[in-house]
C-alpha cells in the first residue's frame, strides 16, 4: 500500500512498490495529464511535480512519491477553470497535437514557483528536456512568458 | 472522435458511442441510419453531377449533418484530427454556410460505423476535399431548411434571414432549424445547385478562431486513445522479433505465463504476445518471453553508411519516366554541372508511442479505438487479418500523439485486436515502448537524387536533367492485412503487397520531383526500388522533402556558377504568379537585398509549391556556422505561405512554423542508424532531435487567395526548409553540403577536407 497526495487530496493504492509512478497515475488513480512518451526519462511528457520538483514519472517508482505531494496537469486547475499558466498556452494556441503539452506546462509551472519573471533564454533552458515533435517550440515559450507576465 | 464546440469547456470523455449519440441528439430528423458496414457501399453513380470534394464519394446530405431537436448541429467528417486542427477549420465552414453559432456544433470524426468514408487524413488533403464536402453540403442544408421556413411562415425564401438558426421573416415572424425539423425525415442527396456565401459574408472563416481541442489538452480532460482506460481493461504486450525477418524458432511460453499478473500469453507462428492486469507486469513478462525465445536471425542490411552506394546500385523495380521534355532546338550547352544528393531514412518520431484499444462484443463485433488516419482502411485490413466478416470490425478514430504520416497506428490497432479476439468481453489496451516505435515503425525512405544540368554560357539551364533512386513511400494499410506489422509474423502469414509509386498528379517517390521552374529541357527519372531494406512508408511529404532539397539546392548552385544571386536566378525560370509571389514575400519579409555578410553567417532561399498543386511556400533562413566544431547555428527563419483561400490564419501560420521547424530538425540531426541486421536507433539519445534551445524565432508571412480554393498546407514547408539551409550553410561557408543530415561531425569534416 502507498499513500500519497495526489492533486491536494490524499489517495492510498495497493500496487506493486516498484510500479511507475507514471503507470499508477493513468491506470490506478485516472490521472490524464501525464503521458507516457518513452520510459527513458528522455523526452518529459510525463513530467509530474513531485513536491513542486518536476519528476520523470516514467522512470520514478510509486515507492518514491510516498508522503510526499504529487501534482499533475489537472492538479493546476483552479475552481475548474485553467490555471493562468494553462489558459496562457490555450491564449497563445501553444499546441499542435499538444501530447508534450502537460509536461511542458508542469515543467514550465516548476521554473515559474522558482522564477516567476523568466527571460526567454530561461524558459528554453528550463524547457531543453521536453521534446516536442510538432515544432510548437515558440509558441510554448510565448506562452510561458505570458503567464508570467499576467502574474 | 467527437468534438463539442462549446465555449471554451473542456471537451467530455473522448469517445462517444452510438447510441449515447443518439440518445444525445434527440429526435434526429435529418435521420443518418446508415447501418454498421453500408458506408462502404455509398460510391458515386456515374450519371449523377459531380459534387465538391468529398461530397462526389459520399453524396447524401444527412451522412454530413444532423439538425438536432435539442438545438445542436451534428457534423460528421471522415477526416481526422492529426493536431492540424481540420476539425476547427470545418467547423468554422459549417457554422458559417449553416449560419449557426460554432457553439452548437458537436463534431463526430473517423469512426467506420457514423461518418463519411474520406480514405486517408494525409497528402494535404483535408481542406480540398472535406472543406468543400462540408461547404456545400452546409449550404444545401441551410437552403432546404429556408425552404421549409418559407412554407412554414408563408414567406418567400427572399424575405428570410436566418440568424444563430432562427429565422426571421417580414414583420417579426420567426422559427427555428429546430422547430422545423421535428418530424420531417430529409434522407437527401446532395445536388450541388446551392450557392455558398460570398467570402466576405463568413462571420467565422478567415479568422483565427481557437482550436476546439486545446482546451482540452492544456487542463488534462481525457482527449487521446493513449489517456483511455476502460473498464476491466486489459494490457497488452507484443514482443518484437530482434530483426525484421527474424522467425521464433522456440520459446519456453511458461516463461511468460509464471510471471505476475499475467492473464494469457499468445503465440501464433512469430507473433508473440502477453496480456496481463498491470501495464508494467505486461511489459515485465514480455521482455522475459523476449529474453527466453529463440529467434533465426537473418543478415544482410546495408548499414547506414552502405545506403546511397544500396540505393544507385540496386535494381529498381521500374524506372519511371516521370517527366521527358526534351529541349527544341538551340544550340549545345557549353558546359554541363552535376551534382548528388542524399536524404536519409528518418522517423516519424512521434513523441506518444502508438496505442489502441480493442474490445470484442458479445455481438461479434471487434470495436478499435485507434489513431489511425485510415479508419476505413485499417478496418478492412484488419478484418481480412482476423479472417472476419467486413462489418464485424469498426474503427472509431481518437486522437493519438501527432503521426506526421504513417507510424504505427495501424499496427496497434491490429495488434490490439489481434489480442480482444482471444479474450472476448475485455478491452484490451496497446502502448508501444519507445524502443519498439523507434525500431519498428515505418521510416521515411532514404533517396539519391541525381541531378544534371545543361547551362548555356550565361549560366541559364538549357536541359535539366533528375534522377530519383527511392525505395517505396507508402505502405498504409490500404485494405491489406499484409501491411500490418503484425500480420506477416502469424503462423499463416500474410505477405506485404508490393508497394506502388503513385503517379500524378500527387507523385510518391517522384512527389514534387518536377520542378515548377520552366527550363527549355526537362526530364525526371524515378528509379523504383521495390525492395526494403527498412521498413518505409508516408511520412510528411514523401518524396517532396528530398526532391525539393535538391532542385533548390542544385539551382542554388547553378545560380551561383553564374554569379547571379540565387532569389534573382529563381524568378528567371519561374513563371507561375503565385510561386513568384510566394518567393518575393518571403525575400522582402526576411530583408534579402538589405542583408549584409559578416563571417560565419550565411542566408539562404528555398522555395516549393507542395505536389505542384498545393500551397505555396517559399523560406529564408540565416545561419552561423562555427568553423571549428561544424555546429550550425539556426539565427531566424521566414516563410511565406499561399494556402488559397485561408479558412484558419492562425492555423496555416501553426502548420508552416512547425513544418519548419520539425524539418530543420531532420537537417540538421536526423538518420535512422542501423547495421547489418537492425535497426540501432531505438531512443531519443540514439535519434536526437531538435531542442528547445536551437529552435529559431519563425515568422510566417500568409498570402490570402479570398474565394481561390482552399489548398492543403501540412507538408508544404519540409522540403523548402532542408534546402535552405544547406543554401545557407553554403553561404557562410563557401562548401557545399550534399549528403543529410549537416551534423557537425559531417561539417567539420566538409569544412577540413
Amino acid at each position: 500500500m502507498v499513500a500519497f497526495k495526489l492533486n491536494d487530496k490524499p489517495v492510498q493504492v495497493d500496487v506493486p512498490a516498484n510500479a511507475p509512478l507514471l503507470f499508477v497515475l493513468t491506470n490506478d488513480l485516472g490521472v490524464a495529464g501525464a503521458k507516457f512518451g518513452c520510459g527513458r526519462s528522455q523526452c518529459g511528457s510525463c513530467t509530474v511535480l513531485v513536491d513542486g520538483d518536476p519528476v520523470r514519472a516514467c522512470a520514478t517508482p510509486v515507492s518514491a512519491a510516498a508522503g510526499r505531494s504529487v501534482t499533475t496537469l489537472e492538479g493546476l486547475r483552479e475552481n475548474g477553470k485553467p490555471s493562468r499558466l494553462q489558459q496562457a498556452f490555450i491564449d497563445e494556441q501553444a499546441a499542435q497535437c499538444g501530447f508534450c503539452a502537460s509536461g511542458m506546462i508542469i515543467q514550465a509551472q516548476a521554473l515559474l514557483d522558482r522564477n516567476p519573471q523568466p527571460t526567454e533564454n530561461d524558459v528554453r533552458s528550463a524547457l531543453n528536456g521536453n521534446l516536442c515533435r510538432c515544432g510548437a517550440h515558440n509558441r510554448i515559450v510565448r506562452a510561458v512568458l505570458r503567464a508570467a507576465k499576467e502574474a | 472522435m467527437t468534438l463539442t464546440a462549446e465555449k471554451g469547456a473542456p471537451m467530455k470523455g473522448p469517445v462517444l458511442g452510438r447510441r449515447r449519440l443518439l440518445q444525445a441528439g434527440g429526435f434526429l430528423s435529418l435521420a443518418f441510419a446508415l447501418p454498421l458496414g453500408d458506408v462502404l457501399a455509398q460510391t458515386a453513380a456515374p450519371a449523377r453531377p459531380p459534387l465538391p470534394g468529398s461530397l462526389q464519394t459520399n453524396r447524401m446530405l444527412n451522412a454530413w449533418i444532423r439538425i438536432n431537436a435539442d438545438k445542436t448541429v451534428t457534423l460528421l467528417v471522415g477526416k481526422v484530427e492529426l493536431g492540424q486542427g481540420i476539425l476547427t477549420a470545418v467547423a468554422q465552414i459549417c457554422a458559417d454556410e449553416l449560419d449557426i453559432d460554432m457553439a452548437r456544433l458537436k463534431i463526430i470524426a473517423g469512426d467506420t460505423a457514423l461518418t463519411p468514408n474520406e480514405g486517408t487524413t494525409a497528402g494535404s488533403f483535408s481542406m480540398p476535399n472535406c472543406a468543400p464536402a462540408v461547404r456545400h453540403a452546409s449550404a444545401e442544408v441551410r437552403a432546404i431548411l429556408l425552404d421549409l421556413a418559407s412554407k412554414s411562415l408563408n414567406q418567400p425564401v427572399t424575405a428570410l434571414t436566418v440568424a444563430d438558426g432562427t429565422i426571421t421573416g417580414p414583420g417579426g415572424a420567426k422559427t427555428t432549424y429546430w422547430d422545423l425539423v421535428v418530424g420531417q425525415a430529409l434522407e437527401r442527396e446532395a445536388t450541388g445547385q446551392s450557392t455558398p456565401k460570398a467570402a466576405s459574408a463568413y462571420r467565422y472563416t478567415g479568422k483565427s478562431v481557437p482550436r476546439l481541442d486545446i482546451p482540452a489538452k492544456m487542463t488534462g480532460e481525457p482527449i487521446f486513445v493513449q489517456e483511455m482506460r476502460p473498464e476491466g481493461l486489459l494490457h497488452g504486450y507484443v514482443v518484437r522479433p530482434p530483426t525484421y525477418r527474424a522467425k521464433l524458432a522456440s520459446v519456453d511460453l511458461s516463461v511468460g505465463e509464471r510471471m505476475p499478473g499475467v492473464v494469457k500469453v499468445v503465440r501464433d507462428g512469430s507473433f508473440l504476445a502477453v496480456l496481463a492486469g498491470r501495464e508494467e507486469q505486461a511489459v515485465a513478462a514480455g521482455q522475459a518471453l523476449y529474453a527466453a525465445a529463440k529467434w533465426d536471425v537473418e543478415k544482410g542490411l546495408p548499414g547506414t553508411d552502405g545506403m546511397p552506394e544500396w540505393l544507385t546500385s540496386t535494381k529498381p523495380a521500374r524506372v519511371i519516366e516521370t517527366r521527358n521534355t526534351p529541349r527544341q532546338g538551340g544550340d549545345a550547352p557549353v558546359k554541363t554541372v552535376e551534382a548528388t544528393y542524399y536524404r536519409p531514412y528518418h522517423m516519424h518520431a512521434s513523441i506518444g508511442t502508438s496505442s489502441a484499444i480493442a474490445t470484442m462484443g458479445a455481438d461479434g463485433v471487434v470495436t478499435i479505438q485507434t489513431h489511425s488516419q485510415s479508419v476505413f482502411e485499417t478496418a478492412e485490413a484488419i478484418s481480412k487479418m482476423l479472417k472476419l466478416p467486413r462489418e464485424k470490425v469498426r474503427c472509431q478514430h481518437v486522437q493519438g500523439s501527432g503521426c506526421y504520416g504513417h507510424n504505427m497506428a495501424d499496427d496497434a490497432a491490429a495488434d490490439a485486436a489481434l489480442l480482444a479476439v482471444q479474450m472476448p468481453g475485455k478491452p484490451v489496451r496497446i502502448q508501444y515502448t519507445r524502443e519498439q516505435e523507434h525500431r519498428w515503425e515505418p521510416y521515411g525512405s532514404a533517396m539519391v537524387v541525381k541531378t544534371k544540368a545543361g547551362v548555356d554560357k550565361d549560366g541559364n539551364v538549357l536541359d535539366w536533367d533528375f534522377q530519383i533512386y527511392s525505395t517505396p513511400h507508402g505502405t498504409r494499410p490500404g485494405g491489406n492485412p499484409g501491411n500490418l506489422l503484425s500480420a506477416r509474423y502469424l503462423a499463416e502469414p500474410f505477405q506485404q503487397p508490393t508497394p506502388q509509386n503513385g503517379g500524378p498528379p500527387n507523385y510518391s517517390a517522384d512527389r514534387n520531383g518536377i520542378a515548377l521552374y520552366e527550363f527549355p529541357g526537362h526530364r525526371v527519372l524515378t528509379h523504383f526500388i521495390t525492395e526494403m531494406p527498412l521498413r518505409v512508408s508516408s511520412t510528411r511529404g514523401l518524396g517532396a522533402y528530398g526532391n525539393v532539397f535538391a532542385i533548390e539546392s542544385f539551382i542554388d548552385e547553378l545560380a551561383h556558377a553564374a554569379g547571379a544571386d540565387p532569389v534573382a536566378y529563381r524568378l528567371k525560370f519561374m513563371k507561375n504568379e503565385r510561386a513568384r509571389d510566394s518567393i518575393v514575400k518571403a525575400a522582402e519579409a526576411f530583408g534579402w537585398d538589405k542583408w549584409r555578410k559578416r563571417d560565419g553567417r550565411g542566408r539562404g532561399i528555398g522555395f516549393a509549391q507542395y505536389k505542384n498543386t498545393a500551397g505555396y511556400c517559399a523560406v529564408c533562413l540565416e545561419v552561423e556556422v562555427n568553423k571549428r566544431n561544424g555546429r550550425i547555428r539556426v539565427l531566424r527563419a521566414v516563410a511565406s505561405a499561399d494556402s488559397g483561400h485561408l479558412v484558419n490564419p492562425d492555423g496555416v501560420v501553426n502548420q508552416i512554423e512547425g513544418g519548419l521547424i520539425q524539418s530543420l530538425s531532420w537537417t540538421l540531426k536526423e538518420e535512422v542508424k542501423f547495421d547489418d541486421t537492425r535497426v540501432l536507433s531505438e531512443d531519443w539519445a540514439s535519434y536526437p532531435i531538435l531542442t528547445f534551445a536551437e529552435v529559431p524565432p519563425v515568422d510566417v508571412v500568409l498570402i490570402d487567395r479570398p474565394g481561390q480554393p482552399f489548398l492543403g498546407t501540412g507538408e508544404a514547408s519540409q522540403g523548402p526548409t532542408g534546402a535552405a539551409l544547406a543554401n545557407a550553410v553554403f553561404d557562410a561557408t563557401g562548401v557545399r553540403f550534399r549528403r543529410l543530415p549537416l551534423t557537425p561531425d559531417r561539417v567539420r569534416a566538409g569544412l577540413t577536407a
